[in-house]
C-alpha cells in the first residue's frame, strides 16, 4: 500500500521544488552575508526540512478528510484573526502576529489561505456541473470576504489580496456566465474607485505605496525608495549579473529586506537576466505541473484544491516579481519557494502536500 | 515541456455519479494565464536588465560610491625672507550627513548636547545649507575637542549622520600681528556665492575674507582632491576605490619684512591709526599696520557672536585696514605735493611771504601755527609755514593743484594688491561740480593748500606720492606679494583685478627734486620734527597736523581726546631715491612730530638691518644726484659711482649737482601754461 502510494508521488514536482529551495538558500546566504541577519540561510534549511516533513505528512492523509473538517478550521481561522486584532504583536504599526508561549511567532493570515482553498473546494463540490447562480456567488464572496476584511483591518493589504485569487479561481471553475463576471468586475472597479477617492478605507501610506511604483523618483527617500532601489538592483544586474555575493545593491544594504520580499531583486542583481529567466522558467514548469495534476485529479474537489494552490502561488509570483520589476505596487507579499520565512515555507509545502495528496489519490476508488 | 500525462478518464467518470469533471477548457485557459503572466514578468526583466542595464549600473555606482573631499591645505604665508607668517594646523571637524538622519528632533538635540552647541545653532546650520544637495556633508562644528570626538565615536550607531573629517586650519600670528595685511579666512557667505568670481565655489568652502587671504585666495586655496569610498546605504565605508590627491595651495612670499613690521607694530601699540612702510624703488610694502587690531584666529575657527558683535560695533573699526582704507585730510604732508607743483610752475621759487601767525584772504583769517617771519620755499617745507602755502595755493589755483596731486596718485586707488582699497578724494572745480553741482569757491583752495578741506588721502597714497617725489617722480604700484609668486599667465589678470594708478613716471625737474628733498631733510634737523633727528641716518620727511575740526568748531565745543588733530608723518631714508618710505597716521596724535617719532623707529630698524646685511656700518651711498624718476631709458647715463661717504658725514654732505647735464625732461603737462586757463582767485 505505502509503496503503491509513493509510486504516484510527484517526484518531478518535488525535484523542481527542491531546486528552487537550493536557489533560495544560496540567495538568502548571499543577501544576508554582511548583515546582522547572517545565518538566516541555515534557518531556512531547517524551515525547508520542516516543510518537507509537513508535505509528506499532509500527502499521506486523505484530502477528503481535510474537506470534511474544514468548517472547524474556518471557524478557528476567523477566531484567530480576531485574536490577532485584539492581542497581536504590534510590529511596524500592524498587528499580524500572535506570539505563542514557545516563543514562535505565528501569523494566522498565512494559514487562512490554506483554509480558504480547502473551504472553497468544499463549497464548490456540490455545485459542479452547472453555472453558479447569484446566491451562490454571494456565498463565495462572503466565504472569502470575511477573513479578507479581518486581515485588511490588521492592516495587511498584501496578504488579504492573496485571498482574491482563491475566489477568482473558484468562480471560474465553479462556473460563472460572462455577463455575471463582467457585471461583478464593473461593480468592483466602481467600488474600488470610490474607496480610493474617499480615502477612508486605505491608509495614506498604503495609498502612497500603491502609487509610488509608477514614479519612484518623485520620492526617493519615502515610499518610492524601495521601488527605486529594487529597480536599480534588477537593472544593474544586466544580462549576466554581478556574481553571487557581489551585488552592490544587495550587499550595500540599499535593497530593502533582500532575503524576503525583495529576494528576487537580489537574485536579478547577482545572476542577471539569465539567472532570473531560468528561475522564471522553473516557476513555469512547477505551475504547469500543478495544472496537470489538477487535470489528473480523481474528483472535482481534488481539482479545486490544486487549482486553488496554483492560483495563490501564481498570484504571489506575479505580485512579488511584478513589484520587483516595477510593474506592481509594493505590497509585502513573499515570493513562494524563494523568500525567507517559516510561515511562508510551511504554507507552501503544506499546499504542495495537498497537491501530492490529490495526485496520489487519483487512482483511488 | 512536461511529459503529457494521460488522465484516466474512466476512473473519474465512474466515481460518484453526481460528480462531473471540471471543464478542461478552463484548466487550459489557466495554463495560458500562467504563460501570459510569466511572459509579462520576463518582459519586465528584459526591459530593466537588457535594455536599460547600463543606466541602472550607473545609478548603482552612484549609490555605492561616495566621494569624500580631501581638502587641499592652504598655502602658507611667508615674509620677504621666507620666515613663516601664517601656518596651518590639523584639526578635526564634524560634518553632518543629512541623508542619515532618521529622527530629526531627538537626534538634533543629542548632537547639540554632544558637541556643546545650542539646538538653535545646529538648526541654523542645517537651515543655512537647505538648498545644497542632500548627499553633501555640511560642516557642523570645526576644531572639535577630543571629548567631542569621543562622543561621536561612541555614538556611531545612534548617530550615523555625524562624520569626522580631518582638515587643515589657519594659524595666524598672535595678537593680530599684521592681521590687516594677512586678512583672515571664513566660510563663504551666501551673498559671495552669487558673485561671478565665486562661481566655482560651493557652500561651506573656506575662502579668504580680507587681506592677502582674500586677494590671493585662488592661489592659496589649491585644488581639493577626493577619495572614492564604497559605502553601504548607511554611508558606512565598506571599501575603497581610489583617490585623487589634493593639490596644496601655493605658499606665498610677501614683501613684508618681519623686522620692519615688528617695529611698526611696536611703534603703533596702544594708538589708533596706521603705518605703512614701502620700498619706493619697487613698490614693495615692507610693513603695514592698522590699529586697533582684531584677532584673525577668532575668525579661523568659529566666530563667536560676542566677538563679532564687538568688532562690528567698535567705533574705531578694527576690521578697517586704515593704511589703505582711512580717507583723511593728509594735513601738511600734502605741502610736499604743493611744493612740487609750485616749483614746477615756477611760482614757488620766487614766493616770499611774511608770516605773522596767519593771513587774511577773501575776508577770512587763515591761521598758521607760529610767527615764522620771512619765509621762502627752502624754509617753508621744514617750518611747515601755512601762510606760504595759503598764498601758493591761491596763486596756483585748485585745478593746477589737483592736476599735480592726481598725477601723484591722490584721489585714485594706488592699485595695491589688497581688497577694498579706498581712493580718497582730490577736490577740483570739476569734481565739485560733479559731486555737489556747485561752483568752486576760491576760498576753498586756501585750505586745500595745507592738506585740509575736502582733500582726503590714505596713508598708502601719501607714502607712494612722497616716496615717488623723493625718487624723482618714479611712482610704483604698491604690492604686498612679489609679482613672481604669481604664475606668469595669471599676472595680468591679478594686476587688472586691482585697478589703480599703478607704475607711473611723473617728470620732476632735477632742481625741483633737489629743493624739495633738501627741504624734507631739513624737517628732521631744523624743522618741525627736529626732535626726532636720527644721528647717522639720512632721514627726511614731512610732518602733518591735520585738524579734525575747524578752529571755530573747536572754540565752540572745547577740547577733548577726539578733537585732537591727526598726527601725520611721511618719512624717507635716504633723502633722495630713498630705500624706504614710511607713512604714519596717528589718529588724534596731535602734532606731526609725534607721528615722526613713530616713523623714526621704523626707519631706524630698517636702516640698521640694511647695514647689518651689507656687513659694515658705513652708509654705502651718498644721496644720489639723479632722480630715479628719469626712468631706465638710454637718456640716463649712470654717473660715476660716488665715493662711499662716512656715516656721520652723510647729513653734512651737501648734495652736489653733477656737472653732467641731465637730458631735458619732457615738458610736464602742467607746465604748458594752462595756469592761465585755471580760474584763479582773481576770477572769482
Amino acid at each position: 500500500m505505502f509503496r503503491t502510494k509513493f509510486r504516484d508521488f510527484d517526484w518531478l514536482l518535488l525535484g523542481l521544488v527542491l531546486l528552487m529551495s537550493i536557489v533560495s538558500v544560496v540567495e538568502i546566504y548571499s543577501a544576508t552575508l554582511h548583515t546582522k541577519f547572517h545565518g538566516f540561510h541555515s534557518r531556512q534549511v531547517l524551515f525547508l526540512l520542516a516543510g518537507l516533513l509537513v508535505m509528506f505528512a499532509v500527502s499521506m492523509a486523505d484530502y477528503h478528510k481535510l474537506i470534511e473538517w474544514v468548517p472547524w478550521a474556518y471557524g478557528v481561522s476567523i477566531m484567530s484573526l480576531l485574536a490577532v486584532l485584539v492581542a497581536g504583536q504590534k510590529v511596524l504599526g500592524a498587528r499580524r502576529w500572535i506570539r505563542l508561549p514557545s516563543g514562535i511567532h505565528f501569523q494566522p493570515s498565512e494559514w487562512v489561505k490554506l483554509v480558504l482553498i480547502v473551504a472553497m473546494a468544499r463549497f464548490l463540490w456540490g455545485l459542479v456541473g452547472r453555472e453558479l447562480d447569484g446566491r451562490e456567488i454571494g456565498k463565495g464572496f462572503a466565504l472569502v470576504g470575511l477573513p479578507m476584511l479581518l486581515v485588511l483591518k490588521q492592516p495587511d493589504l498584501g496578504t488579504s489580496l492573496t485571498y482574491v485569487p482563491i475566489l477568482l479561481i473558484g468562480l471560474l471553475l465553479g462556473g460563472i456566465t460572462w455577463k455575471r463576471a463582467a457585471f461583478i468586475l464593473l461593480t468592483f472597479v466602481v467600488l474600488l474607485g470610490g474607496i480610493w477617492k474617499s480615502g477612508k478605507v486605505l491608509k495614506p501610506y498604503q495609498k502612497a505605496r500603491l502609487t509610488s511604483f509608477r514614479h519612484p523618483e518623485d520620492d526617493p527617500k519615502g515610499s518610492g525608495y524601495q521601488v527605486r532601489q529594487s529597480l536599480i538592483a534588477v537593472g544593474s544586474g544586466g544580462v549576466f549579473g554581478k556574481g553571487a555575493t557581489k551585488g552592490t545593491q544587495t550587499q550595500g544594504d540599499f535593497l530593502p529586506i533582500p532575503y524576503t520580499d525583495f529576494i528576487f531583486a537580489a537574485l536579478c542583481e547577482e545572476h542577471g537576466f539569465i539567472g532570473a529567466a531560468l528561475v522564471l522558467f522553473v516557476y513555469f514548469l512547477i505551475l504547469l505541473r500543478l495544472v496537470q495534476n489538477a487535470q489528473a485529479a480523481a474528483d472535482p474537489p481534488g481539482t479545486f484544491l490544486i487549482m486553488g494552490v496554483t492560483a495563490v502561488i501564481l498570484f504571489q509570483i506575479a505580485v512579488n516579481i511584478g513589484m520587483v520589476v516595477g510593474l506592481m505596487p509594493v505590497t509585502g507579499i513573499p515570493l513562494p519557494l524563494l523568500s525567507y520565512g517559516g510561515s511562508s515555507v510551511i504554507f507552501t509545502f503544506f499546499a504542495l502536500g495537498i497537491v501530492m495528496n490529490v495526485r496520489m489519490g487519483r487512482f483511488v476508488n | 515541456m512536461l511529459p503529457q500525462e494521460h488522465t484516466p478518464e474512466t476512473v473519474t467518470e465512474s466515481s460518484a455519479g453526481r460528480q462531473e469533471r471540471v471543464s478542461p477548457v478552463k484548466l487550459a485557459a489557466v495554463q495560458y494565464v500562467i504563460v501570459g503572466v510569466l511572459l509579462i514578468l520576463a518582459a519586465g526583466l528584459w526591459r530593466l536588465q537588457v535594455l536599460n542595464g547600463d543606466d541602472y549600473r550607473l545609478l548603482a555606482e552612484a549609490n555605492r560610491v561616495h566621494k569624500v573631499p580631501i581638502l587641499a591645505p592652504r598655502g602658507k604665508l611667508l615674509d620677504r625672507e621666507g620666515r613663516l607668517l601664517v601656518d596651518n594646523y590639523s584639526s578635526v571637524a564634524c560634518y553632518l550627513l543629512r541623508e542619515q538622519i532618521r529622527n530629526p528632533d531627538a537626534e538634533m538635540r543629542m548632537i547639540a548636547d554632544g558637541l556643546h552647541l545650542s539646538l538653535d545653532q545646529v538648526q541654523e546650520t542645517v537651515e543655512h545649507f537647505r538648498y545644497s544637495p542632500k548627499y553633501q556633508p555640511i560642516p557642523l562644528k570645526a576644531d572639535i575637542t577630543p571629548d567631542e570626538q569621543a562622543f561621536i565615536e561612541a555614538h556611531r550607531n545612534e548617530l550615523p549622520e555625524l562624520e569626522l573629517l580631518e582638515e587643515q586650519r589657519r594659524l595666524y600670528p598672535r595678537d593680530g600681528f599684521a592681521a590687516h595685511v594677512i586678512g583672515y579666512v571664513g566660510e563663504i557667505s551666501e551673498q559671495d556665492l552669487a558673485l561671478p568670481k565665486y562661481a566655482f565655489y560651493e557652500p561651506g568652502d573656506v575662502v579668504g575674507k580680507s587681506g592677502v587671504e582674500q586677494a590671493y585666495d585662488s592661489l592659496l586655496r589649491g585644488v581639493d582632491g577626493s577619495r572614492d569610498l564604497i559605502v553601504n546605504s548607511h554611508g558606512r565605508e565598506i571599501g575603497r576605490l581610489g583617490e585623487e590627491l589634493a593639490q596644496p595651495g601655493k605658499d606665498l612670499r610677501l614683501t613684508i619684512d618681519l623686522d620692519v613690521q615688528m617695529a611698526a607694530e611696536k611703534a603703533l601699540e596702544g594708538k589708533n591709526g596706521a603705518i605703512v612702510a614701502m620700498d619706493p624703488h619697487t613698490g614693495e610694502i615692507l610693513a603695514m599696520v592698522s590699529r586697533p587690531i582684531f584677532d584673525p584666529n577668532q575668525f579661523a575657527v568659529r566666530l563667536t557672536q560676542a566677538y563679532w558683535k564687538g568688532i562690528i560695533t567698535d567705533p574705531e573699526h578694527p576690521l578697517l585696514n586704515k593704511a589703505i582704507q582711512a580717507q583723511l585730510a593728509p594735513g601738511s604732508t600734502f605741502k610736499i605735493i604743493m611744493s612740487v607743483a609750485g616749483l614746477e610752475q615756477g611760482i614757488a621759487q620766487t614766493e616770499h611771504v611774511n608770516c605773522s601767525g596767519g593771513i587774511d584772504l577773501y575776508g577770512h583769517f587763515y591761521h598758521c601755527d607760529a610767527h615764522h617771519g620771512g619765509v621762502d620755499i627752502d624754509h617753508a617745507i621744514p617750518w611747515s609755514c601755512d601762510v606760504f602755502y595759503y598764498v601758493l595755493a591761491q596763486r596756483l589755483g585748485i585745478d593746477t593743484i589737483a592736476r599735480y596731486a592726481s598725477s601723484f596718485g591722490l584721489g585714485q586707488k594706488t592699485g595695491v594688491d589688497l581688497p577694498e582699497e579706498a581712493s580718497g578724494t582730490m577736490p577740483s572745480s570739476s569734481w565739485k561740480m560733479k559731486t555737489f553741482h556747485q561752483q568752486w569757491y576760491a576760498g576753498e583752495t586756501i585750505s586745500v593748500g595745507i592738506g585740509q578741506g575736502a582733500i582726503a588721502a590714505t596713508p598708502l597714497q601719501m607714502a607712494r606720492a612722497l616716496g615717488g617725489i623723493a625718487s624723482g617722480g618714479a611712482l610704483k604700484r604698491p604690492h604686498v606679494v612679489f609679482e613672481d609668486e604669481v604664475p606668469q599667465d595669471q599676472r595680468e589678470a591679478y594686476r587688472e583685478s586691482f585697478p589703480g594708478s599703478g607704475d607711473r613716471n611723473v617728470p620732476i625737474a632735477p632742481g625741483v627734486w633737489q629743493t624739495v628733498t633738501e627741504g624734507m631733510a631739513a624737517v628732521t634737523t631744523t624743522g618741525t620734527a627736529a626732535g626726532v633727528h636720527l644721528e647717522g641716518i639720512d632721514f627726511a620727511g614731512k610732518t602733518g597736523t591735520a585738524q579734525v575740526m575747524s578752529h571755530d568748531a573747536l572754540a565752540r565745543s572745547g577740547r577733548g581726546k577726539k578733537t585732537e588733530p591727526n598726527s601725520w608723518f611721511v618719512g624717507i631714508a635716504p633723502r633722495r631715491n630713498p630705500d624706504i618710505v614710511v607713512a604714519v597716521l596717528w589718529e588724534n596724535g596731535n602734532w606731526g612730530k609725534n607721528a615722526a617719532t613713530l616713523a623714526a623707529q621704523v626707519i631706524e630698524t630698517f636702516v640698521e638691518k640694511q647695514r647689518k646685511h651689507s656687513g659694515n656700518l658705513l652708509v654705502a651711498k651718498a644721496p644720489p644726484s639723479a632722480p630715479a624718476g628719469l626712468g631706465t631709458g638710454a637718456s640716463f647715463e649712470p654717473s660715476v659711482p660716488p665715493e662711499p661717504v662716512r656715516d656721520d658725514e652723510v647729513n653734512k654732505a651737501a648734495p652736489k649737482p653733477t656737472a653732467r647735464v641731465v637730458q631735458p625732461l619732457a615738458v610736464p603737462p602742467m607746465r604748458d601754461g594752462s595756469a592761465a586757463k585755471v580760474p584763479g582767485p582773481a576770477g572769482l
